[in-house]
């Protein structure tokens, strides 16, 4: 059977990754051509720059080489330009007379450089900066010309001057506006830019317009006059004023065309079967010339092409970056404000830094950083969730760091790092080898970047710094993480919506709910099998199907995996307190199993290390003690001091009120681990303010707090309430976690859930509301009631103990047996 | 000369699951039974840093290493792009509701 004809005119940046998409969606749907004006395979446009500069071979910024295109059975033609569409016959013709039929078209022919109609445009020595083919010549010219003027102070003739200016010439730019950037920035930030590259030789002709580019006597330019009749002298002119969709072709084919191709929500043209992305596209009125919208149409567009509708591309928010070696600048929104915002400045011509921040009724929305740009990324996140900032404005403007959220080591500062430091302790990853892989790979989001160089992609601490990084070295072509997040690659619905769904359509096993969610792959995968499955039951408590084979090994075997593949095994000792039967039992089993290493925890209870996954069951067995879930998302252990039983200053008895607690918790799944402390008193010695639920005695009571966290990035916690009673105590403790477990997405620890839905929420629900704290309390209760001890239900029931047993090779069974 | 030897029941394998042939000696053999009921038989070895392939989460036709996730698939016994690797395969079937595995290694 003959598959569909999908045919792409142009073979940029825009039109391979639709590609790319496509292909990972829908493999074979297509028989794919593709046709490129240009003579080279996709290349990284954005990274002309860097090549320009000297900075980077152009062999190292070809994205897809002839290889991929044959590897997925493309037909490609470069050097070859379209030049008609029929689409009463659904052809393309192309310049060298060839014709091919399509039943489905992709229109990515980008844009072309505005060329002013000046006297003398068509001379020798004038160029625009658009391709290989431009950087070329502007590379060829700096090695045998002196003087070069760039017209056009945007982002492009910023870094064309900055390019040529390092490789030796020297360089004039003449700019029309008011001042340098003035699309992306305000006076006193454009300011410091231009003193910067003054400071590096560049000159600078602003608010002046040119006249004419001036023959030198031989076809080549030799000057250009600007209107108030001064001449500045040079052999190479590039006019960087700008950028114009291509839509001739659409035009011509009679496609609505208006200052771009007019497209949909879905990227589609007038015509049905005509697709357009890219910088030639008009969405909503926009067009757009960064690399990160033009991705997100490109998904849109290849789930339509694919047969996946239901995809819609809203539009993109841009930030700005300038790619210039040391120079930082970074703008985003409506970053010169108006008569109902609010401006936040911090300004220090001396040492070279402008901030500007814009808030409208108690939101971000506009930022333009110069000379410290390394919050950009978080600004840009807080303008993008429309995050209100009551509770950050007094420090906002000081930066992430400033609250206390400065990342790993404190090191928050990607662009200051120099290439051999240690940006990703999990994996050792340095900045050198995120940078070489951004630029050679063509990474543009950090989860490219996580699964390239493994960076961010075990603890994720770094992934503030790989952001920054990604932003430094991409400018603004940098992808940010979108607002909302799929899942995972099998779903595009995010983790709010799969929550919603399980609950109101009462989903009770991962098949269903993955037929109902139309799930892409039937199978899942290994990130969202295990939220699925916390969903469900956490949702529909006896009643949804837990699914052992979607859990991670730990909570599947109820044993923490070591780096050798076996086990440890932490019995429950609640609230830090044990007995000498127990400990000798414990120095028994050691003995008897030959475990390797016996350590106390920091959650006060004994770690038996390196113990072979067939023996666990009997180890359970022999202790005759209970899990103490050292290893799920889960309770974890409740953390004690000695307490008023002995301690001088002791107030209340915090050991018995830890114990309380953890039996009241003992089986508790939850999105992640919790640890829980209590002190007796505020000198807080069971550290109870680096806890998901730390409590603290004092003579008239019980203080609670929430949110703490003593592992990644040290968090503390946020006092919830005071109370009177150790009853108290249970149910506030209950009802917040069990607002935690309903409402929390996999994977996120309370501080996180705390952080995205606000702590006055929080309190909303478990403080100031009786009937709610009560209700969140039963619901806790009665999910826990009657879940019995994991390791007491497998020494129990041989079915459950099949998980520990290896198979026999060769003696044991034979064909009569099985 | 192909050496089967029955090794346990299709159904005592999950479904997307796996179970382990322990050899005295030699690495041991991960058994995986796929959503689909395909069976396939990798060393339990993962190449990035050796973490046992059958203690990982099956979806679709691929494993992941429950150390660092690193993503095999079944059939190929290679590592899922862009990572780099691969691990040993064993020829194994499906009779009769019979899982039976030959423990010499199909060659590379």
């Amino acid at each position: 059977m003959n598959k569909p004809k999908l045919v792409l005119i142009g073979n940029g940046m825009a039109g391979i990754r639709t590609l790319e998409e496509l292909l990972a969606l829908a493999p074979d749907h297509y028989e794919i051509t593709v046709f490129g004006a240009e003579p080279h395979p996709n290349y990284n446009r954005i990274m002309l720059s860097p090549v320009l500069a000297g900075e980077l071979a152009f062999d190292s910024i070809v994205l897809n080489d002839l290889s991929w295109y044959q590897r997925h059975g493309i037909d490609l033609h470069i050097g070859r330009r379209i030049v008609a569409i029929d689409r009463e016959r659904c052809t393309v013709t192309a310049d060298d007379g060839s014709m091919v039929s399509y039943d489905r078209l992709l229109i990515a022919t980008g844009s072309r450089p505005v060329m002013l109609p000046l006297p003398g445009k068509d001379l020798a020595g004038v160029l625009a900066y658009r391709d290989i083919a431009d950087t070329e010549q502007m590379i060829a010219a700096a090695a045998c010309c002196r003087r070069a003027i760039v017209i056009g102070g945007g982002l492009l003739g910023l870094e064309a001057a900055y390019g040529l200016k390092q490789r030796g010439m020297e360089v004039d730019v003449i700019h029309l506006g008011p001042w340098l950037l003035e699309r992306q920035l305000d006076r006193q930030a454009a300011q410091l830019l231009q003193t910067s590259l003054e400071a590096r030789g560049i000159r600078f002709h602003i608010g002046r317009q040119t006249q004419e580019l001036v023959d030198d006597g031989r076809g080549r330019v030799g000057a250009v006059r600007l209107r108030d009749g001064d001449s500045v002298p040079a052999e190479l002119v590039v006019m960087a004023v700008g950028i114009r969709p291509e839509v001739e072709l659409a035009e011509a084919a009679g496609l609505q065309c208006n200052n771009g191709i007019v497209v949909s929500d879905s990227l589609q043209t007038f015509d049905a079967r005509i697709y357009a992305v890219g910088e030639c596209v008009n969405h909503r009125g926009v067009g757009y010339g960064l690399v990160a919208p033009l991705f997100e149409m490109a998904k849109v567009a290849a789930k339509h092409l694919a047969g996946i509708g239901g995809a819609s591309y809203p539009g993109s928010q841009l930030a700005t970056r300038l790619k210039v070696s040391g120079i930082d600048l970074f703008s985003a929104g409506d970053y010169q404000g108006g008569d109902d915002c609010e401006e936040v400045i911090l300004s220090d011509a001396g040492a070279g830094v402008y901030k500007k921040l814009v808030l409208r009724a108690d939101k971000l929305v506009g930022v333009c950083l110069y000379g410290d740009t390394g919050d950009g990324a978080w600004y840009f996140k807080l303008m993008r969730e429309e995050r209100t900032l009551s509770d950050l404005r007094e420090r906002l403007i000081f930066g992430e760091t400033s609250l206390g959220d400065g990342g790993h080591q404190g090191q928050n500062r990607g662009a200051a790092m120099a290439d051999s430091d240690e940006v990703c302790g999990c994996n050792g990853v340095c900045k050198g080898t995120i940078v070489k892989a951004i630029k050679e790979k063509g990474l543009f989001c950090v989860d490219d970047v996580k699964k390239h160089t493994k960076a961010a992609s075990s603890c994720g601490s770094c992934t503030g710094l790989v952001e920054q990084i990604l932003s430094a070295t991409l400018g603004s072509d940098f992808q940010q993480a979108p607002k909302r997040k799929a899942m995972c690659g099998c779903t595009d619905l995010s983790h709010a919506e799969v929550r919603a769904a399980i609950r109101d359509r009462h989903l009770l096993d991962i098949p269903a709910t993955m037929r109902e969610l139309q799930w892409r792959s039937g199978d899942g995968c290994s990130s969202c099998r295990p939220a699925l499955n916390y969903y469900l039951i956490s949702t529909w408590p006896h009643e949804a199907r837990d699914d052992p084979q979607s859990r991670f090994i730990n909570e599947r075997a109820h044993a923490n995996i070591q780096k050798d593949g076996r086990f440890s095994v932490i019995p429950q000792m609640k609230g830090g307190v044990t007995t000498p039967a127990e400990l000798r039992r414990i120095a028994d089993v050691a003995d008897k199993y030959r475990v390797e290493q016996v350590k106390v925890t920091g959650g006060q209870r004994i770690d038996l290390l390196g113990v072979n996954k067939e023996d666990l069951p009997a180890i359970w067995s022999e202790l005759g003690m209970n899990s103490g879930h050292g290893y799920g998302k889960s309770l974890r252990t409740v953390k004690t001091c000695v307490g008023s039983r002995f301690c001088r200053f002791g107030t209340q008895d915090s050991t018995g009120m830890g114990i309380a607690l953890e039996t009241m918790l003992a089986t508790m799944w939850s999105p992640h681990k919790v640890k829980l402390a209590v002190s007796g008193c505020p000198r807080n010695c069971a550290e109870a303010g680096i806890k998901d639920v730390g409590v603290v005695a004092v003579d008239s009571g019980w203080e609670i707090y929430v949110g703490g966290n003593g592992g990644i990035k040290t968090e503390v916690a946020q006092f919830l309430v005071k109370v009177k009673t150790g009853d108290e105590v249970l149910l506030y403790s209950a009802a917040f976690l069990q607002l935690y477990r309903e409402e929390a997405f996999y994977l996120e620890r309370t501080v996180h859930f705390i952080e995205r839905v606000g702590l006055d929420y929080i309190k909303a629900q478990v403080v100031d509301d009786a009937e709610q704290r009560d209700a969140l309390a039963r619901r806790l209760h009665f999910a826990l009631d009657g879940v019995p001890d994991p390791w007491r239900a497998r020494v129990d029931d041989a079915a459950l103990r099949q998980e520990f047993t290896p198979l026999p090779v060769g003696r044991h069974r034979t064909q009569e047996t099985l | 000369m192909m050496h089967w030897q029955a090794i346990c029941r299709l159904d005592e394998i999950p479904l997307r699951g796996s179970r382990v042939v322990k050899r005295e000696g030699e690495v041991d053999i991960a058994v995986f039974r796929c959503a689909d009921d395909r069976v396939f038989a990798l060393a339990d070895r993962c190449p990035h840093k050796g973490g046992p392939l059958s203690q990982g989460i099956v979806s679709g036709h691929k494993v992941s290493c429950p150390l660092h996730g690193m993503q095999l698939g079944l059939e190929e016994g290679r590592a899922l792009e862009p990572d780099e690797g691969c691990v040993g395969r064993f020829p194994v079937r499906v009779v009769d509701g019979r899982v039976e595995l030959d423990t010499t290694p199909i060659a590379p």
